[in-house]
């Protein structure tokens, strides 16, 4: 019902833009103005971060200028509504993100789009993996210790999160529901408190995003047990994956993908994803995503097919974890 | 000795011509922030951070710096002037500030506040200079326990900024209270008072409520039958622009007090600026021989805020600095403009990246003098928009709120509700009631509850936290000591003083 109302909305303003305009906003010659980049978190966090590196290149490939829009609210439901209502003509797109087009779900029973249902899916850009920290006076000195100890002293352990809907909240559920314990969680407002209180020893344990992480586990301020990717990551190469440290199982990344309202021409989706493509196979680019400690996705897993079904298993995945906690 | 060693380098990298560039853009459009209501600090320096995109990070950061104690020198300008705070930080400003303007005294009060975070702002330089690494330890040392121990305490300071009754002093903290609770809960996401509103699920904007309660209100009240006289005081009665003597020998002890009391809570991650503002008032109207001057054009009362929260916006650089972590909203932002510059900010930041810290450090003092500089000939300048007759004042300030409101999150939601907000406070200055304690309640809210909250989860419920941590413990005790101090009958003489009760 709401999919059907969002998409008359979309249709509605698409011929209000049409009308507008004059020009009919036709594949051949897309794009001929502006494109608005939606963000649905504040400027300067990694998806912000992340959106503007790889649009600032594919402007150049368009030959157009794309405009980062940040709105935030809502753990970022706010901008995507948003962006699910707008003209599906190609010039409004928004990097989507894994709590945006995957938690939410399960988060936001009253949810004004579904991720699948009401966009086309662009590509994938970057995943920020990650990791399970601790305070660093935690007794536990490997994930194999940290799970024994966190399973023995369920009524003890504290997880810090970011807040509810929060990259960092979603994946310790994750984390706790494949270790079958359930500690206290306490959320702060955002990573920068979180983290100052996992580094001052208030709490025992989070699990965060690497780019905040790295130089406080390199200072020695607070330690790392693993790192939730299939390989290591380069910025932290002593850090061992969870499959290394015996929790195969636990398997988490940020994502941060392009999308475009649905109904969004083929033609337009095409062009818009080669342009992706070509930015990340650009060495500056990578060079600054790597830095950041994100993962590039590897060739076969960029195609819009691939992203639709990223998105799909990822609802599948975060539904049972945080359905309990809404 | 290392430090000099620092700090010459630091003076040597900001006063290389761009970054002495960029720090005077900086203090300027601080300023101007500052200046016009509901455009603030956050909004601004998020929407300025993608043109640091393309400038060399040390020029960004120390522009953007510029920009956020800037805005602490310009935030005075309107509540002295119009009544209008322009800032979070210069809500209690407003209470001397625009009654010594009634009194013809706007230049002094704005002269006052411009030397007062000039003195703040060079200590609190200093300070993080000198004390950065060891006070960081103040900014751990600071749990949930604590937190909410502190702001029980700021609670009962706020009983303390009302000038009338006290029954309604409470009244407007509790429903400043309420007011914060609006939106999502931390620990569950459950949404509450929100109605449903998506515009409502994070809660009620300070900006938003501010510019109703006093901004519209304010506007409603001036333009409402009899406030013609008022206005025509304010236009007419202005008399000399600089402070007199006796000014400086009343104001030197409160900027000291101010100074220390922001220097300390500005360490302290979540609003310090604006706590230490309202502390600083109350504290200075409690340290007064005749408290009854407090809301009646005491210089002491904009003289201290201005200058405790200048030092508090100084001094929350140092977690910043030290430790990596962004103490607010503000700070956050700049980490984001240090990763964006591939800087990503942790302990070891003044290690690894001298030029930035130092040159940071060294261009607050610089921005400092610049600030001065710049604010000091515009008091001339301001008084004589006084003069402006008041039907072309009251459009541009209403578009100026409704423009700085929007800014905040681009929703349009946040002007009808600050419009609501108006005619909300509007009633409230008709009956007697001050905004400002409800402003407070509303800054506390959050803070008070989530710290609650966290240090009972962390306990698992025991309510002994509280005093078995001995900071928590001393703030509880001076609480319990200003309170008894309101209720013991013995005291009563003394209370009546400090709380100003109105006679009929």
């Amino acid at each position: 019902m709401m999919s059907i109302r969002s998409l008359a909305g979309a249709c509605l303003s698409a011929f209000a833009a049409l009308g507008a305009f004059a020009v009919p906003a036709s594949a051949q010659n897309y794009p001929t103005r502006t494109i608005t980049m939606i963000v649905p978190f504040a400027a300067g966090g990694p998806t912000d971060v992340i959106s503007r590196i790889v649009t600032a290149h594919m402007a150049q490939t368009l030959g157009q200028s794309i405009v980062i829009e940040n709105v935030v609210g809502a753990g970022g439901t706010t901008a995507t509504t948003r962006a699910a209502r707008a003209a599906n003509d190609g010039y409004t797109l928004i990097t989507g993100h894994m709590g945006t087009h995957a938690a939410s779900v399960p988060l936001y029973p009253k949810l004004a789009y579904h991720p699948e249902k009401d966009f086309e899916p662009v590509a994938l850009l970057a995943g920020t993996p990650i990791l399970i920290l601790a305070r660093k006076d935690f007794p536990p000195k490997d994930l194999k210790e940290f799970i024994a100890y966190v399973k023995a002293n369920a009524e003890k352990v504290n997880a810090a999160h970011a807040g509810i809907g929060s990259v960092s909240h979603a994946s310790c559920e994750l984390l706790n529901s494949i270790l079958d314990v359930k500690p206290v969680g306490v959320p702060f407002n955002g990573t920068g408190p979180a983290m100052n209180a996992l580094v001052a020893g208030q709490v025992d344990y989070m699990c965060d995003q690497i780019v905040n992480a790295v130089p406080q586990i390199n200072a020695g301020t607070i330690k790392a047990y693993a790192v939730a990717t299939p390989e290591r990551n380069p910025s932290l190469p002593n850090v061992p994956t969870t499959a290394e440290a015996g929790l195969p199982a636990f398997q988490a990344q940020a994502w941060n993908a392009v999308f475009a309202p649905k109904g969004t021409s083929p033609a337009i989706i095409a062009t818009l994803n080669a342009a992706a493509i070509k930015a990340l196979d650009d060495e500056n680019v990578r060079k600054r995503l790597l830095e950041l400690g994100s993962v590039i996705p590897q060739p076969a897993n960029r195609t819009p097919e691939a992203l639709a079904t990223l998105v799909k298993n990822e609802i599948a995945k975060w539904t049972p974890v945080l359905k309990p906690a809404s | 000795m290392e430090l000099f060693a620092n700090l010459a380098h630091g003076f040597a990298v900001a006063f290389s011509p761009i970054n002495l560039l960029m720090c005077l853009i900086g203090a300027l459009v601080g300023t101007l922030v500052g200046v016009l209501p509901g455009i603030g600090t956050i909004a601004t320096v998020a929407m300025l951070l993608p043109i640091t995109f393309g400038l060399p990070p040390v020029g960004a950061l120390i522009m953007l710096a510029g920009i956020y104690y800037g805005a602490q020198y310009g935030g005075s300008t309107t509540s002295i002037l119009v009544n209008i705070p322009g800032e979070a930080t210069s809500v209690v400003t407003a209470l001397d500030g625009h009654q010594m303007a009634k009194q013809g005294r706007a230049g002094p009060a704005l002269a006052i506040a411009a030397i007062g975070s000039f003195f703040a702002g060079c200590v609190a330089t200093v300070l993080i200079a000198v004390l950065g690494a060891p006070l960081t330890k103040l900014a751990l040392a600071f749990g949930p326990a604590e937190y909410f121990s502190l702001m029980v305490l700021g609670l009962i300071f706020a009983v303390v900024l009302a000038k009338g009754s006290v029954l309604k002093a409470i009244a407007m903290i509790v429903f400043g209270l309420l007011l914060s609770m609006v939106g999502s809960d931390i620990e569950t996401g459950a949404s509450r008072m929100a109605f449903n509103i998506p515009e409502l699920a994070d809660g009620l904007g300070f900006a938003t409520v501010a510019m109703g309660v006093f901004g519209f209100a304010e506007i409603i009240r001036n333009l409402d039958h009899g406030a013609e006289m008022d206005r025509n005081l304010v236009q007419q009665k202005i008399t000399g622009l600089m402070p007199t003597r006796k000014d400086l020998v009343d104001s030197t002890p409160a900027i000291l007090r101010g100074t220390v009391l922001g220097s300390i809570l500005g360490i302290l991650p979540g609003g310090g600026a604006v706590i230490a503002s309202f502390a600083a008032y109350t504290l200075e109207k409690k340290l007064a021989k005749d408290p009854s001057r407090f809301g009646r054009g005491a210089i002491e009362g904009v003289a201290s805020p201005e200058s405790a929260n200048n030092a508090a916006a100084q001094t929350s650089f140092i977690p910043l600095l030290t430790l990596g972590i962004p103490p607010n909203a503000v700070m956050a932002l700049m980490v984001g403009a240090m990763t964006i510059h591939g800087i990503v900010p942790g302990p070891q930041v003044m290690q690894k990246q001298p030029d930035l810290v130092w040159g940071m450090i060294a261009s607050m003092w610089i921005g400092n003098l610049m600030l001065i500089i710049i604010n000091l000939p515009l008091v001339g300048i301001w008084v004589r928009l006084l003069r402006v007759p008041y039907r072309l004042m009251f459009p541009s300030i209403v578009v100026f709120c409704a423009i700085g409101i929007y800014s905040v999150n681009n929703a349009p939601v946040d002007v009808v509700l600050a419009g609501a907000f108006g005619l909300v406070g509007y009633w409230l200055i008709k009956h007697d009631f001050e905004p400002a304690p409800l402003l407070l309640g509303m800054v506390l809210g959050p803070l008070m509850e989530e710290n609650l909250r966290r240090a009972l989860l962390i306990s698992r419920g025991d309510w002994s936290v509280f005093l078995s941590r001995p900071l928590s413990a001393v703030l509880l005790a001076i609480a319990a000591g200003l309170l008894v101090l309101a209720v013991l009958p013995a005291l009563r003489a003394k209370r009546d003083e400090v709380f100003v009760e109105s006679e009929g």
